[in-house]
């Protein structure tokens, strides 16, 4: 029986029923934000709120998605019904994407985990609005935990990661610099390292640096977020070692910030933050018609006058700004 | 919300080889191509299981699947996956890449296979005929 | 020890010539002029670092044998299949096997659908290789086997049917393909992870090194990267790279490099390009010596000797226009005899689409004939040595293997082993080859690199081709083998050797061989004895580099 024509109701009720079609139909929709996301958003909102979100993300070679294959895997068999985001970076040039994370997970995934691919482009208001309505709709539909893998090489894919309740990050030996070399603001989200590739010479060198930084940003007052020192634990994903501690280690972080109330802290910054997120796509895209000259009148004069050098940019968008309230 | 992109949707593609074979050279290369040409592939590669593939095309919401085949068992393989795809409910079209020979092609094509490419196919051909397929089974009116 | 002064070299050339016994053929061109042996000077053939051949008279003392792949169906036809071919006077038999055998499944698995005895002989069990080498003297043929992930079990049974017919594992020649890191290089038949497979390999090279002085334990192959999409230059570098690799994992195993690296030998590919190819396999044997000398001590010259076998392009050979690849294969084999091959095989010109048929087997078998009997190249060793392309090309190809080297050594912590064990898991051999395979693929999409047939001179295609086609009976009648044999074999017997092979596999001490043997002798089956050591070792499964 086809989705097609159905309301977006329908493919919700059937997305609850345990129907996964119905539930990646759902996804797709939110993901291009089409006519039916807005319902759906609603819809799902009204359930979500009970998952575990672990946000996962490493420097490309680190093995995280190795790794997020057996966290996966000690979940199925602990009878969780697990879900994973798998975002991964699209050609600039060309705007689509070679997604091969899926495969790395199914053959330890239990039948009941859900895998989605996400490719970082391709969504109206980017990545940044994409990610949150999928976490809700996975949660609305009865997923927990959810884990969002990404990629640490850009700021938004970093990000993303940090929205999570728990936010993992993954370093290995042998790749150089790599503690340095990952992106500013990337260490200082982390809420559990794991140094992956236990088994290879170096490791103990990335956990003595990673303990050297903690360390430092304890004694300058620059502390983790939380104020938590985060736990370091050593992996070798090829053969799922330390992958029950880092589960552990997780829910361990669970637990504390649901004590001390962080939990909900961060939640609802995620919230505050997705408002935030829509409001500027929509004035972005606003203010894009608007310098298209497709919305106001006398826009193009103003730019025609910047492009002659008799008006200054900065005098241009002063003007401008003064119209935005009619946008 | 401002509406999404008035192109197409973009493709969501998943590539995968059936059964044992190894020969991989060819599926990546058009990974390459459909990335080139704007599409999301959602890349399984080798020793797929027809489930694997289901649960794929499920999941991922993907719009085809690429099946690329290189030794002699596309006749057997490919119209099992069309099967398995439509016992499952799924409305995708079934590409088969690779080395099928003239006198395949027809029979391939009545157990329900959307079309083949051959070995000389261009990048151009490659991407054109995906898009085709998606276009016939997602009709006229855009989808989502 | 300097290098002997140029004259002594020379002289020392010339004694070894004079000291071979030469083919009865008249070493005079067409027109009767006769020509040298060699022309020229050092480094001479036969002598270190062999870059103009491995022996002092080349093909003037023996050709290359020409060694046509055979294989198909069930065990009983390819047994047919080569009794013909050594009633014709062959003394070496090559034995490719079905698509499920190679990834170490029986014929009863769910994706055996449609493959068994399609590519290649169907075994299972013991009771298979006793049916493929029926009424055959193991004692007086040389066998080649072309498998890699299963080959220990393969290798085990060949091993089994000799006790049985009364022939001492020493008295068995042969080769096994054997080659396992080429297979998460290129040609993924792989079964268990890298460092677990190299454990059976060095188990087999150990085993063979005492028990089976006449075994060739690894066929080195390049040929599967260069087909996946490689340039030559990588082809080389991986292939030469893997050998090394071998190299250091039997010594870290105890092994004294001269007992087991004489016995070593590569499988490269001949592609299209002349110069290159050629360029290609005179830096092979260079690189090889200088490595095994200067690097790993070798002492005997014969573990800086390379031996190896050629087979032309497969990837190169359209589906267009088919007849045209009959010349392709033949520059290709030129290029092979220039290259100084110790064997090849020539493609049939019907191969793009399907296995050879009979009447195109025998064709690349007479392609490859008129290149060792009508053109005169096999008069003179080393005839392009000294041209200042070659040498230059020569040079170039080994420059560019260094680099790569120097890549392995860097991710490897200067060693090769690890290097290559590195670059397995993060992709780089793989990612390479995909990247050459694009470009290439690229290059013909924009007209820039033609290939006759296909983006030019396309008129011509008839579309006839008489293909092959396995039937569905072979399937039927192996199921049926197949459980005949689990029947009337001692189950108890079966499950008791298997949990001996589990406990003995979980201790990298022990040598699987014995016990693999013992294995294969209750009838326990490929898939049974693969699916317990995948138990303890895992299964490979790769990750996606693109």
């Amino acid at each position: 029986m086809s989705l097609r024509g159905l309301p977006p109701a329908d493919i919700f009720d059937k997305a609850l029923g345990g129907e996964r079609r119905a539930l990646g139909r759902l996804i797709t929709f939110v993901e291009r934000d089409a006519a039916e996301a807005e319902t759906v958003a609603e819809l799902a909102h009204e359930r979500a709120g009970n998952a575990h979100v672990i946000g996962i993300t490493g420097a490309p070679g680190s093995g995280k998605s190795t790794l997020t294959g057996q966290l996966v895997k000690l979940l199925g068999e602990a009878g969780k019904r697990a879900a994973v985001l798998a975002v991964d970076p699209s050609s600039p040039l060309t705007g689509g994407a070679i997604l091969g994370d899926r495969v790395r997970m199914e053959d330890v995934a239990s039948p009941d985990t859900f895998i989605r691919s996400m490719a970082t482009r391709g969504h109206q208001g980017g990545l940044s609005l994409a990610v949150p309505g999928v976490v809700r709709l996975l949660d609305a539909t009865g997923y927990d935990p959810i884990v969002i893998e990404t990629v640490g090489v850009g700021q938004v894919e970093v990000d993303i990661a940090g929205t999570a309740d728990t936010t993992v990050v993954v370093a290995t030996p042998g790749m150089g610099d790599s503690v340095q070399a990952n992106k500013a603001g990337l260490l200082e989200l982390a809420d559990l390292f794991v140094v992956n590739k236990a088994d290879r010479p170096g490791a103990k060198d990335v956990r003595r640096d990673l303990d050297l930084m903690l360390d430092l940003s304890h004694v300058s007052g620059q502390d983790q977020r939380t104020g938590m020192r985060p736990e370091i634990i050593m992996t070798t994903a090829l053969s799922g070692e330390g992958a029950p501690e880092m589960w552990d280690a997780i829910e361990r972080h669970r637990t504390a910030i649901t004590a001390n109330g962080q939990l909900e802290a961060r939640r609802v910054n995620r919230d505050i933050d997705e408002v935030r997120n829509r409001l500027m796509a929509d004035l972005e895209s606003r203010v894009d018609l608007m310098l298209a000259g497709q919305s106001l009148a006398g826009v193009a004069e103003v730019l025609d006058a910047v492009a002659a050098r008799s008006f200054s940019p900065t005098a241009a968008a002063t003007q401008l700004a003064a119209r935005i309230k009619d946008l | 919300m401002s509406d999404a992109s008035t192109s197409d949707p973009q493709i969501r593609v998943v590539l995968a080889k059936l059964g044992f074979d190894g020969h991989d050279r060819g599926i990546k290369i058009v990974a390459r191509i459909l990335r080139d040409a704007g599409m999301e592939v959602i890349f399984l590669g080798l020793r797929q299981s027809y489930k694997n593939v289901v649960n794929a095309v499920e999941q991922e919401d993907a719009d085809a699947v690429g099946l690329s085949m290189h030794n002699a068992s596309h006749m057997t393989l490919a119209p099992k996956m069309v099967d398995a795809l439509a016992e499952a409910g799924l409305e995708v079209p079934v590409i088969v890449g690779g080395i099928v020979p003239d006198e395949d092609i027809d029979p391939l094509m009545k157990t329900g296979v959307a079309a083949i490419l051959g070995p000389g196919a261009s990048a151009e051909e490659v991407a054109q005929t995906v898009r085709d397929a998606v276009a016939a089974v997602r009709g006229s009116s855009p989808q989502a | 020890m300097s290098d002997p002064a140029p004259d002594q070299a020379r002289a020392a050339w010339q004694e070894a010539y004079d000291a071979t016994k030469l083919r009865d053929v008249p070493f005079e061109t067409m027109s009767g002029v006769p020509v040298e042996p060699l022309y020229g000077d050092g480094p001479y053939p036969g002598q270190y670092p062999y870059t103009r051949g491995l022996h002092a008279a080349g093909y003037r003392s023996r050709l290359w044998t020409m060694r046509m792949f055979a294989g198909f169906g069930t065990a009983e036809d390819t047994n047919a299949r080569f009794k013909e071919l050594l009633r014709a006077g062959g003394g070496g038999l090559s034995t490719a096997f079905d698509m499920p055998t190679l990834m170490g499944r029986d014929s009863d698995h769910d994706w055996a659908l449609g493959e068994v005895g399609h590519c290649g002989v169907a075994v299972d069990t013991l009771a298979d290789m006793e049916d493929l080498f029926a009424d055959i003297d193991l004692s007086s043929v040389s066998t080649s086997m072309t498998i890699n992930g299963p080959a220990a079990m393969i290798m085990a049974m060949y091993i089994a049917v000799g006790e049985k017919t009364g022939v001492e594992r020493s008295q068995l020649a042969g080769t096994i393909q054997n080659d396992i890191l080429k297979e998460y290089q290129a040609q993924k038949e792989y079964i268990f992870p890298p460092r677990p497979s190299m454990r059976i390999v060095t188990d087999m090279m150990k085993f063979t090194s005492t028990e089976m002085p006449k075994w060739h334990p690894i066929s080195i192959s390049g040929y599967h990267i260069r087909e996946a999409g490689s340039n030559a230059a990588q082809e080389l570098a991986f292939t030469l790279a893997n050998g090394f690799a071998y190299v250091e994992a039997a010594v870290a195993a105890g092994l004294d490099i001269d007992d087991f690296a004489p016995r070593l030998s590569f499988f490269f590919n001949s592609h299209s390009d002349f110069f290159e190819e050629i360029g290609k396999f005179r830096a092979a044997r260079r690189i090889w010596a200088r490595w095994m000398k200067e690097r790993y001590g070798a002492k005997d010259p014969r573990s800086m000797m390379m031996k190896f076998h050629t087979q032309t392009a497969g990837v190169s050979l359209t589906a267009q226009q088919a007849e045209i690849n009959i010349g392709r294969v033949a520059i290709q084999a030129l290029a092979g005899a220039l290259g100084g091959t110790q064997s090849l095989h020539t493609d049939a010109y019907d191969e793009a689409m399907a296995l050879p048929t009979e009447d195109a087997a025998r064709i690349a078998l007479r392609t490859q004939q008129i290149v060792a009997h009508e053109t005169g190249v096999t008069n003179v060793v080393d005839p392009l040595g000294g041209a200042p392309f070659v040498e230059w090309m020569t040079d170039e190809m080994e420059r560019r293997a260094e680099d790569i080297f120097a890549h392995l050594l860097d991710i490897g912590n200067d060693s090769i082993l690890e290097g290559a064990y590195a670059g397995i898991d993060d992709g780089y051999f793989v990612g390479e080859i995909a990247d050459a395979a694009y470009r290439f693929e690229r290059e013909v999409n924009e007209g820039k690199r033609i290939i006759v047939g296909v983006n030019e001179f396309t008129e011509g295609d008839s579309g006839e081709r008489n293909l092959l086609r396995i039937g569905a009976e072979v399937e039927e009648y192996q199921l049926k083998r197949l459980n005949d044999v689990k029947q009337r074999r001692d189950n108890d017997a079966v499950t008791r050797v298997l949990t001996q092979l589990k406990t003995e596999a979980a201790d990298p001490e022990i040598n699987l061989m014995p016990t693999m043997i013992e294995a294969v002798k209750t009838f326990a089956t490929e898939g049974e004895i693969v699916a317990s050591l995948e138990e303890v070792f895992g299964t490979y499964v790769e990750k996606v580099f693109l």
